[in-house]
């Protein structure tokens, strides 16, 4: 009887999601005829048409394809994903040791600095820093040169690069004419959401590094303590290792979370995966092709950290211990 | 001990209790000397609080130009509802608030609160669309503003909640075809940004549909939000049916009742008790998204304020108007917060890392 319930309510639920897959495929079919597009992937071949504003390593021009700019795009993607990652773990691991430092105020700014951050949405953010790059920084003539060979200026920030190693020789950006050649340029777009991704995500990093250290029993520490540890001893080797178990799932689903929220770059004009899938959409009207390109490139990236977390989580975890 | 001395022992302990201690209560104070009262010069001692066009706002020692906020502020609170009929907008965010302080303070029974939440809804309706009881017809493209930001989170909640019951109970499931599909359901969606599925409501959604039947662009991002967050809470209220002992499932069991009356009287309540500190996390993160809307061209509360900007009177004052913004969106986000921080401190089961809020 129960089983028989259950076979029907399972049939009755594959009957409807076929019934709307066969509906919606079947108007998706109409509409693309009566606009002429032709599905399938054969765009991705195509002359692309348009310039892409930043490119490190690869090279892009108009002529290149739709392929290649979506490359462009995803390498846009994981340099800023993978440099927000690594600022917010450092800046979060500071904000959670402050937020526990016995110095009042170093622990009041702390948690000012999480509350805040965490409570006003990351695209305000983004439009904020973009805005202070964009308005309160001086123009390349008057750029601020806070070390030698590097120039911060309202077209972003100019590094030197090393052009080769044997023998060592390093380009220096100069100004010329209204703007720098040589070097690096760090865009205001890329600066921007570089610096909004690693400020928000590492405020949720600091609370969970602080869960983490006051999830160390107490007994921890009397025994470390007695066993005669100075306080940097016993933060380095007895309360992080232990802490770093409790720690690493939830960050990594934070660096995770990092890597879909640097998807917010089309609000500010950087050309990430899905920025310029979003152009290559406009223009072609290949919108379900271009959104499973989108969804496709994100689902393998979750599933790869989920992964990677899952056997690093089996390898630190306590013999024994519940899951 | 006097105050004084008490005073002394604290500074001590709290400030200066050791070396590195004290120098970074020294770096703190010398940077708050320097930075504070410039900050307070520009934002305002030498601010622009009303300006009719912003000219005042560029003068050569001109601080914070908040005149921006003050010229277009029915734009940024209603968008571009009839401005004869503001008050209806106006009625609608003094309901919601209502709304949710009812709800937060627990002024109602469970089963009033949800007839009051669901006539409140339709008054909402009746008020921005009107078209009855002798209000004017307001199509939806000209909500706009606050008010627009808190429809699209109120009502997305409301209606995302119901699906996102379905789902965690699909998820927990024993039928292979359920719990398969709300897995795959779950995991797709939480997998992928949330611009993406709103990319899919804006571009993708009107091709699915018959030729000539279509859904204007609110509904639609309504409709992909309400998607979205569906996932988000689907995950919330299963880690609330997980942390219920089996014996409450096994003892109703016992006493016969059939799989609904089990989940709709012994699990689902306890569930969702224990579900609420998180639930309210998930809302906050979903009030911050609905900002995202900015990307597909609906004019929230973000967008007004972005577009104010446009404006040739106003160009170049993107500082004051995003800081104007985070403010807005902290002014409501931060109360949330620390209420669902003060339900985790009561309730035993809510400490740890199980409660910690995600984006």
């Amino acid at each position: 009887m129960l089983r028989q319930r259950a076979a029907i309510y399972q049939t009755l639920l594959l009957a409807g999601v076929g019934a709307a897959g066969w509906y919606f495929i079947g108007n998706a079919v109409d509409n693309l005829t009566a606009r002429r597009i032709a599905s399938g992937f054969g765009f991705l071949g195509r002359e692309a048409g348009f310039e892409i504003g930043e490119t490190t390593l690869i090279s892009f021009s108009a002529a290149d394809s739709y392929f290649k700019a979506l490359a462009v795009g995803l390498f846009n993607t994981f340099r800023v994903a993978l440099l927000a990652v690594v600022a917010a773990t450092a800046i979060g691991v500071a904000v959670g040791l402050a937020r526990l430092s016995p110095n009042w105020l170093l622990a009041k700014l702390a948690s000012a600095y999480v509350e805040v951050l965490r409570n006003v949405p990351l695209v305000v953010q983004l439009f904020f820093w973009y805005a202070v790059i964009g308005e309160s920084l001086p123009a390349p003539a008057q750029a601020l040169n806070p070390l030698p060979g590097f120039f911060l200026s309202n077209r972003g920030l100019a590094l030197p690069t090393i052009v080769s190693l044997l023998p060592f020789q390093i380009e220096t950006p100069m100004l010329s004419g209204f703007d720098f050649t040589g070097g690096v340029m760090l865009s205001p777009e890329f600066a921007a959401l570089l610096l909004g991704l690693a400020l928000y995500t590492a405020a949720f990093i600091g609370e969970i590094v602080r869960a983490g250290i006051l999830a160390v029993d107490r007994g921890q520490y009397e025994a470390a303590q007695s066993q005669g540890l100075s306080q940097s001893q016993l933060m380095r080797l007895i309360i992080l290792p232990q802490a770093l178990r409790v720690v690493v799932p939830p960050v990594t689903s934070q660096y995770l979370n990092c890597t879909k929220n640097s998807s917010l770059a089309v609000a500010i004009g950087y050309p990430d995966l899905v920025s310029i899938a979003n152009t290559t959409i406009n223009q072609t009207g290949q919108a379900i092709e271009g959104i499973a390109v989108i969804m496709l490139v994100y689902l393998t990236i979750s599933l790869a950290i989920s992964a990677l977390m899952n056997t690093y989580n089996r390898r630190i975890a306590l013999r024994g211990a519940r899951a | 001990m006097s105050r004084g001395q008490a005073m002394v022992q604290w500074t001590r302990t709290r400030l200066f209790s050791s070396w590195p201690s004290a120098l970074a209560t020294l770096a703190i104070v010398i940077l708050a000397a320097k930075l504070l009262p410039a900050l307070i010069d520009w934002a305002f001692l030498r601010a622009h609080w009303s300006a009719g066009d912003g000219a005042a706002c560029r003068g050569a020692d001109a601080g914070a130009c908040w005149a921006l906020v003050t010229a277009k502020y029915r734009f940024i609170l209603f968008g571009t509802f009839p401005v004869d009929q503001h008050w209806r907008p106006a009625m609608v965010i003094a309901t919601l608030l209502a709304l949710y302080g009812v709800s937060g303070f627990h002024l109602l029974p469970a089963k009033k609160l949800c007839s009051l939440w669901l006539a409140a809804l339709i008054a909402i309706g009746v008020l921005m669309w009107g078209g009855v009881l002798g209000l004017s017809y307001v199509e939806n493209q000209r909500w706009g503003g606050l008010t627009l930001t808190l429809l699209l989170s109120t009502f997305g909640i409301a209606l995302a909640f119901p699906l996102s019951i379905l789902l965690a109970l699909g998820r927990r499931s024993e039928m292979p075809i359920i719990r398969w599909s709300a897995i795959g359901y779950i995991e797709l969606v939480r997998g992928v940004p949330l611009i993406s599925v709103l990319f899919m409501a804006s571009v993708l959604l009107p091709l699915f549909l018959p030729q000539g039947v279509s859904i204007d662009k609110l509904l639609r991002a309504q409709l992909a939000m309400i998607l979205f967050a569906a996932a988000y809470l689907a995950e919330v209220v299963r880690g609330g049916l997980q942390a219920i002992p089996p014996q409450q499932e096994e003892a109703a069991l016992a006493l016969g009742l059939s799989y609904w009356q089990r989940v709709r009287y012994v699990t689902l309540p306890q569930a969702l008790r224990v579900a609420i500190p998180p639930l309210v996390n998930t809302f906050i993160g979903f009030f911050k998204d609905t900002s995202l809307v900015v990307i597909i061209g609906l004019f929230d509360f973000l967008t007004t304020i972005k577009v104010s900007l446009t404006e040739p009177a106003w160009s170049g004052f993107g500082i004051e108007a995003y800081l104007f913004a985070a403010l807005g969106y902290f002014a409501f986000c931060y109360p949330m917060s620390r209420y669902s921080q003060a339900l985790e401190r009561r309730s035993a089961h809510g400490a740890g890392l199980g409660a910690l809020r995600e984006n």
